[in-house]
């Protein structure tokens, strides 16, 4: 006892220099010092070249006047607007092929993995030629794939590819029928709320049902019929308020109608199939991290195949996945900054275009940096919100 | 992806460099023996690289003029291919020492941007093409509402074309690239109807295309677009060389100085060509400006005078064939008009 007392009290009674408390307060303050003096000086430094250099400053340029047009406008804008909206129209942008681009992936992703580990030999055979071409193709080069090599070839407006339900495929891109909602299409709206509201109303009732009694009820159908069923009626009742737009051959080009350019399309494309090779080794790798024995057991207890896959396997599968799964959706957002080799508007190229017009390279980069930053920040929460759902729960 | 990177870059730079130390840029270039030239990514007639590598065109002649004035050796210039995005950002942070890259000179770019136009080496205006073949009809700009116009970013180009199509109340389909070559590309491939730029470019362009003789240029010239290298505010010494450089190309040319009677001129009877070529005794001409008196003799012997460099580049010693027009001396009813060298 008393010498454990000795060896604890020792390092306060030797020197002031040699007290582990005081150094590594010393150390710490001075890291913090060197760190935010050196940020200062770094600030201090941009300000100064700055005025020396007669560059203006401040962000006062964005509510200037843009004087540009951008080719795809999710909001309202024209080459009247400002500068911090052009921006905001290339984040919209951004976020636009971004989700649109994570869950195709994931779809697509899921497919492959789970075909992976298929016992039918071409399945298995043709997925692991998709995974090896796309994940060791770098992501700018299916870009050009799919602008130049595909979507450049389609033919010229005046000779496009008729497609179903009035729709055109030309090399400006697809266009399809848009509707116009007329008068009482409220209702089909609401309709189709109240339909997926009663539908997970009807799952949640059916599995209460089957875990007291044990008896099954077809939820899927029910739902389907619910939520397609109710806005039909809707549609009927109210008249048939819906028409369509559709898209007419014009002097340069078809217009009305709907159009999804091909610098959207083939972003898009590009960077589900690239980020899908990457999630189809991760589901493959969850898949085969969960234990045979868990198969087997629920095979013993007499589920099917698929079920026994989509109760027992997957649900363990994707506390492996998710983690993973984050860093893609993370990778995948940022990739869209390639948009800009095909002249896709997305926030790179507008900010881009903005810096170069205003001249403001820091101002600009800055807020380049921070927009992709809380996306990525966005992504990351909604992603650990759901591991956390999805994470064993130890009872 | 690139023009980010040198943002980034231009950005560390700003904050990176000392901010007591900035010592002339003459001094800079003397002292690594080069002038660093910012140029355009290829651009036929004024700067683009021949078949050995070797940087072509008014623009890039223009930074061998300075070179000359400087070293007494149009060689000693490096080429840096910016793009439209790209090019402020890198004078601003010192990467280059003269952008001369087919840039307008506009208001905003002399005082925001904390440039400094030195003149205009080329007057040009923005014009239309299209494909004649497949659009057979359309004979005037004032006809392309409902068009898909291709475009580069970042240029006034982008805002004119804005500009034309409102005050006109006509409709368009902007499609955007950062590359002049991705532009040529797409507008070659049919992704667009119509392509604009300065008309100048458009007659380099064309050449470029698939088969360019199913393209015109439409009449209609929609702005001004006075086309001159710039250097960084903030350095007059520099700012005089290059400034003094383009207005002795000129002055060269109206005395009918050239490459070729540059050494028998020295000797004229005429004291202003004297004068000018640093023969006048105990001139200080050129030691005043920070280079040495034979200045002017050492440009012309490198890139000829201002009438040479045209001709070879983009007028009738070269495919583009473009007529001298507002370009010629004002002597010969253009625009071009230098101080005297006294």
């Amino acid at each position: 006892m008393a010498s454990q007392e000795i060896l604890r009290e020792e390092p306060s009674r030797g020197s002031f220099v040699n007290d582990p408390r005081i150094r590594s307060l010393f150390f710490q303050t001075l890291v913090v010092v060197l760190l935010f003096g050196s940020i200062w000086w770094i600030v201090q430094n941009v300000i100064d070249n700055l005025q020396r250099l007669h560059i203006a400053s401040g962000f006062g340029f964005l509510k200037g006047r843009a004087g540009f047009d951008i080719s795809d406008t999710p909001i309202a804008y024209t080459s009247d607007s400002t500068y911090g909206r052009a921006i905001v129209v290339g984040l919209i942008n951004t976020i636009i092929v971004a989700v649109a681009g994570i869950i195709t992936a994931t779809i697509i992703g899921f497919i492959i993995g789970i075909g992976r580990l298929s016992q039918n030999w071409l399945i298995q055979k043709i997925c692991t030629v998709y995974v090896e071409i796309f994940r060791n193709i770098p992501p700018l080069l299916v870009i050009f794939f799919w602008y130049s090599g595909v979507l450049a070839v389609l033919p010229a407006p005046r000779d496009s590819y008729h497609l179903p339900f009035g729709s055109f495929l030309n090399q400006r891109g697809f266009y399809f029928p848009r509707p116009v909602w007329g008068d009482g299409s409220w209702l089909i709206l609401v309709a189709l709320v109240v339909g997926i509201a009663m539908s997970w109303f009807v799952a949640r009732r059916a599995r209460q049902r089957q875990m007291a009694t044990g008896q099954q009820f077809p939820v899927f159908w029910t739902s389907a019929a619910l939520i397609v069923g109710l806005p039909l009626l809707a549609y009927v009742l109210s008249g048939f308020p819906l028409s369509f737009d559709l898209p007419k051959q014009s002097t340069f080009n078809l217009t009305g109608g709907f159009q999804v350019k091909p610098e959207f399309l083939s972003l898009y494309l590009a960077l589900s199939c690239y980020t899908a090779a990457f999630i189809a080794e991760i589901v493959r790798a969850g898949i085969r991290g969960v234990s045979k024995g868990q198969t087997e057991a629920a095979a013993a207890l007499g589920l099917r195949s698929g079920s026994i896959l989509r109760l027992v396997v997957v649900p363990q599968a994707m506390r492996i996945v998710i983690p993973p799964l984050t860093s893609q959706y993370l990778n995948l957002t940022k990739n869209s900054s390639l948009a800009i080799a095909i002249g896709y508007p997305d926030l790179t190229a507008t900010a881009g275009t903005v810096l170069n017009q205003t001249g403001q390279a820091v101002e600009g980069v800055l807020i380049m940096m921070i927009a992709y930053l809380i996306l990525s920040l966005v992504t990351s929460a909604v992603m650990n919100v759901v591991n956390a759902r999805m994470a064993l729960v130890e009872r | 992806m690139k023009h980010i990177a040198i943002g980034i870059l231009g950005a560390a730079t700003l904050g990176l460099m000392a901010s007591a130390a900035s010592a002339g840029t003459l001094d800079t270039v003397k002292a690594k023996g080069f002038i660093q030239c910012g140029v355009s990514t290829g651009l036929a007639g004024f700067s683009a690289p021949d078949d050995k590598g070797d940087w072509q065109g008014i623009d890039a002649d223009f930074c061998r003029a300075v070179a000359a004035a400087v070293f007494g050796d149009g060689t000693k210039v490096k080429f840096t291919p910016l793009s439209a995005k790209e090019r402020f950002t890198a004078l601003q942070s010192g990467e280059v020492d003269i952008l001369s890259r087919n840039t307008t000179w506009t208001i905003n770019r002399d005082t925001a941007l904390g440039l400094n136009f030195i003149g205009t080496t080329y007057y040009d205006g923005q014009g239309f093409m299209i494909n004649a073949k497949k659009l057979p009809g359309v004979n005037s700009a004032l006809q392309l509402s409902g068009a898909a116009v291709c475009v580069q970013s970042g240029t006034t180009t982008e805002l004119n074309l804005a500009d034309y199509f409102k005050a006109n109340k006509m409709e368009y389909n902007p499609v955007v690239f950062e590359k002049l070559e991705e532009v040529n590309a797409a507008y070659d491939a049919g992704r667009c109807d119509v392509y604009t730029t300065d008309q100048s470019g458009l007659y380099g362009i064309r050449l470029t295309l698939g088969s360019p003789a199913d393209h015109v240029v439409l009449p209609e010239i929609i702005s001004k677009e006075p086309l001159g290298p710039a250097v960084r505010q903030g350095d007059d010494q520099w700012y005089h060389i290059v400034k003094w450089t383009y207005f002795a190309l000129l002055d060269a040319e109206e005395l009918g100085i050239t490459k070729a009677n540059v050494d028998e001129m020295k000797n004229s009877a005429s004291p202003e060509i004297k004068r000018v070529l640093g023969q006048e005794a105990d001139t200080k001409i050129g030691t005043d400006l920070g280079v040495s008196n034979d200045w002017v003799v050492n440009i012309v012997k490198a890139t000829g005078n201002y009438g040479e460099m045209f001709d070879r580049n983009v007028g009738s010693g070269s495919p583009l064939k473009i007529a001298r027009g507002i370009n010629a001396l004002w002597t010969k009813g253009g625009l071009q008009y230098a101080p005297p060298i006294r």
